[in-house]
Parts: structure tokens; sequence; C-alpha cells
């Protein structure tokens, strides 16, 4: 008799095997990716971070702020000009300093002291994060922070002959920025900063009490732990004499653990907004390049977790 | 010479239709029992890890977890999104999600695999079950095959699993650079705490056979 396989039990049973023997395979990443389907949420904004390591490009500030319960203590130095010849070696032999102090007290808002040795300036200062760039649904393209900071000088006049004290409201110069940043790729962030300087005394007759200049900065990460960092402010003409000039800076990141050291060379020997938007003298193609590094160290105040 | 197929006999009849019928049947209690499966779903499941060295502490905790367990069929699943690690200090946080899990490149951590040791009715039981899971752990774009004690309970209706698991850095490629490397145990130990609720009227999406 002829017989048809097909139909024989033994084949029934082989083929319900092979039904439940290739289930389970495929069911457990389908149950991951049911679980994904599930947990995707299409309203879900997320917010993009770090887009600077650290909250001064090089002269500039960024539009990063220390966090919740976080204290940095920056140390900028800046050494004198290359061009000071091998009797000062290099311009190792000078140095200008500020120190300061920033403290997140929200994730948004953060203040700061500092001082710097350059006519003995004490500066206050408050960053906020107004707006902070997403992804996802409705994303914002930008991060916009402002700035806000007040610079005093607290040298003393009167020591020169004949020369009157000045008063504490002329001792006042006062910086406002609206900085706005983009992290284009996990790489690269670029920066905008329309800046304004207000000061309240102006040495010279002629001389301008409100300078606007515009900024630029970026950073392009070169490792994980490398980035190459550049800032540049450009006073709008008019608003300055000619023999100043725009503060430009190029450095090198390097993130180690807790800190951020900052190498870089700028033609600009201040680190306050009062000196380097309106006060540059150096000419970078001349040689007056000042060699710095700063140096931030992140403090946890308030921890983060419960 | 006829080129007719003889008529089956009556035995190969028989055979036939009691084939056609066990398969059938079989089918028919293949897709019965798949709709009887019962899920167990939650999205803010905890999850923490700990790395204990004598120059430093480190913890974090993330209670996005979002993890599915199938009692029935005894699968598991869940999804660990890494930006949702919160830790003591921002700047740890910062450097986790850039440098050391890519969380750009890799949003999340996964788990796909099934649990062994107590069935559906078991679980029906009060009190903790003991159980082994064995599945892919994907982090960081590395999976491996991994197989850790866990415990189940059901209570208030609610599916309670808990597990603890150790998770070696370097088997995921997680650089730590060389002046931290003290700082973090090369080997973290891993806590979950999940309650499931059970999903009403879960009928397996996937209960037809390919």
């Amino acid at each position: 008799m002829s017989r048809n396989v097909l139909f024989s039990p033994f084949f029934a049973v082989l083929l319900l095997a092979a039904c439940v023997g290739t289930r389970p395979a495929h069911a457990q990443t389908d149950l991951l990716n049911d679980l994904e389907r599930q947990t995707a949420d299409s309203t879900k904004r997320e917010v993009v971070t770090a887009t600077f390591k650290g909250t001064h490009i090089i002269n500039a500030q960024s539009i990063e702020t220390p966090g919740l319960g976080t204290l940095v203590f920056l140390i900028q130095h800046r050494f004198g000009t290359l061009n000071s010849g091998a009797y000062n070696f290099f311009g190792l032999d000078q140095a200008v300093l500020r120190l300061s102090f920033e403290y997140g007290l929200t994730n948004r808002l953060a203040v700061g002291v500092g001082r710097s040795n350059i006519e003995k300036t004490f500066d206050g200062f408050v960053k906020y994060k107004a707006l902070q760039q997403t992804t996802g649904a409705q994303p914002m393209p930008v991060s916009v922070t402002l700035f806000a900071s007040s610079a005093l000088t607290t040298l003393k006049f009167s020591s020169a002959a004949g020369v009157a004290d000045r008063s504490t409201a002329s001792r006042v110069d006062y910086a406002y920025q609206v900085l706005i940043a983009r992290k284009f790729t996990p790489g690269l962030s670029v920066q905008l900063m329309p800046t304004l300087v207000h000061r309240n005394y102006v040495v010279l007759a002629g001389m301008q009490n409100d300078v606007y200049a515009l900024g630029a900065g970026l950073r392009q990460k070169l490792s994980k732990r490398i980035a190459f960092t550049a800032d540049y402010f450009y006073v709008l003409p008019g608003y300055v004499a000619d023999t100043y000039r725009n503060a430009l800076g190029v450095g090198v990141d390097i993130e180690t653990g807790g800190h951020v050291f900052q190498l870089h060379f700028t033609n600009s020997k201040g680190m306050t907004e009062k000196f380097f938007v309106p006060q540059t003298s150096g000419n970078f193609f001349n040689g007056d390049i000042y060699f710095g590094f700063t140096v931030a160290r992140n403090f946890t105040v308030k921890s983060q977790l419960k | 010479m006829s080129d007719e197929k003889p008529p089956p006999n009556n035995r190969c009849l028989f055979a036939m239709k009691r084939s056609l019928l066990l398969l059938t049947a079989g089918l028919l209690a293949y897709a019965g029992a798949a709709r009887a499966q019962t899920k167990y779903l939650t999205k803010t499941g905890n999850v923490s890890f700990f790395s204990a060295t004598p120059i430093e502490d480190i913890a974090a905790q993330n209670n996005q977890v979002a993890a599915v367990v199938d009692v029935s069929t005894g699968q598991l699943a869940f999804s660990v999104p890494i930006k949702g690690f919160v830790f003591k200090r921002t700047l740890m946080q910062e450097h986790f999600n850039e440098n050391y899990l890519e969380s750009d490149k890799f949003p999340k951590a996964t788990f796909s695999g099934r649990f062994t040791g107590a069935d559906a009715a078991e679980l029906a039981q009060p009190g903790p079950h003991a159980v082994q899971a064995t599945g892919d752990l994907a982090i960081h774009g590395v999976t491996h095959r991994v197989a850790t004690p866990a415990t189940l309970e059901l209570k208030n209706g609610q599916l309670l699993a808990t597990a603890s698991f150790s998770v070696a850095s370097a088997d995921y490629n997680i650089e730590i650079p060389l002046l931290v490397r003290n700082n973090i145990a090369k080997i973290v130990t891993v806590r979950m705490a999940l309650a499931c609720a059970p999903v009403p009227g879960a009928v397996g999406a996937t209960s037809a056979p390919r």
C-alpha cells in the first residue's frame, strides 16, 4: 500500500514540535521589543547636556553652570607675553591671576565671586540657564544662558601724588551677556555671545562708557578627554579706540577625573569681561601672546542623591 | 495499465485523519495556552549600582527601569535608560554619560531572558520564591550571557522581583582612565528591585506560531 509520509502521525508530532521549538528564541527578543515599543514615548524631550566641559571657554563664560549643590573653584593664571624675551623667560616671570568660586543654587541658577590681581578687582556674577537645548518632541535648537556681572576695582588711587581718590561708583563696571550655544554633534559645540560692558568711569574723554561686542566660541573634542577650544570677541566699530584689538584665545581642554585643565594662548591680559572685551591691546601676530592655564575643581556641597 | 492512484484503504485513511486531528488539536491547545499568558509590567523599576574602593565609594540610582515578566512562559526582559542614573555629584553623572557609558551612542542597557525554578502555579503561592534568571545582558553595545539568582513574589496582585548581580566594566568595553582607575571597582554590584503590575487582558502579541 502507498504510505504517504505526510499523513503519518509521526510527522504531525514533528511538525507540532517544530512550531513549539522555534517559538521561544523569537519570543525572548519579541518580549524586549514589545517592552521597548510600550515605553517609547513620542512626547519625551531629552535635555542636551555637557555642551561644554566647564563654565569657561577661554576668556568667555560658557552656557554651563556648576549644577545643583556643586561648588567650582577656578584658578585662572596668565603669564606675560611670549615676546618678552629670554630675560623675562618668555613671559613666565610675570603673572596675572584670577581666583573665583561659583556655586549652583539650582540646576539653572549659579552665583559666583572672583578676584583678579589686575587693578585689584573683585567681581560678582549671576548666571541663569534660561533655555536648554532639547531633542525629541518639540526640540529646542539652542541653549541660552543669561549672565550679569559687576566688577569693583579696589586700587588706592590717592596713593599717587596729586590724584584724588575715586568714588565707589566710579570703580564699578558691569557686564551683561546673552550666551547662546548649540551642541551640533557630541564633539562640536558653538556659542555666540552678544555682550555689553558698561564702564562707569572712563579715563579719557572720547572713550565710550558702553561697549558693545559680539563674541563667538567653540569647542571641538579631539578625543574623549581632550578638546580644542577657541573664543573671539569682535567689538563693534566706534566703541573703543583703534589701539585696542579684539580678544582672541585658542587652547586645549584636558579633563582628568574631577578637574578640567585648560591651557590656552590669548592676546588679552585680563580675565574679567571689563578687561578682555574693551581693553585688549595685544597683537597676536606681533607675539603679544599670553600663555595661561585655568584649573577648575568641582566640590559637591549638596549631594544630588537623597 | 491504469495511472490512477489506488484508492486509499481504510487503514491509511484512519491514519491520515488521526494525524490531522492530532495536529489541529495540538495547535489549538497551544494557541489556547498562549491566550492565557499573564504578563506583569512596570515603567518605574529601580536599579542601583555600587562600587567600593579604599579611595571612594560610588553609588547611583535609576528609577526609570521598564520591565516585563511573563509568568506562564517564564520570560523576562528589562530596559534601563542610562541617562536616568542619578549620582551624588553632577560631574560624576556627566562623566558617566559622556565618557564611560557613552549614553548618546548606547542609550539603554537591556536584558532579555527567562527564569527557571518556579512556574506560574508555584508563584501563586504567597511568599518569595527563589529563581534562576539567565539571558542576554547588553550594556554599552556589548552582549553577554549572564545567569543570576533572583527572587519573585506575588504580593497584592503585584509581582515583586529582586536580583543582585555583578558587572565587570571591562567585559562591556567600558574604559576607565588610568587616573581614576583606583577610584572605581573593577567589579560593580548591581541591585534591581521591580514592582510589576499585571497587564490587563494580556494576549501574547506573538501567539500565532510562525
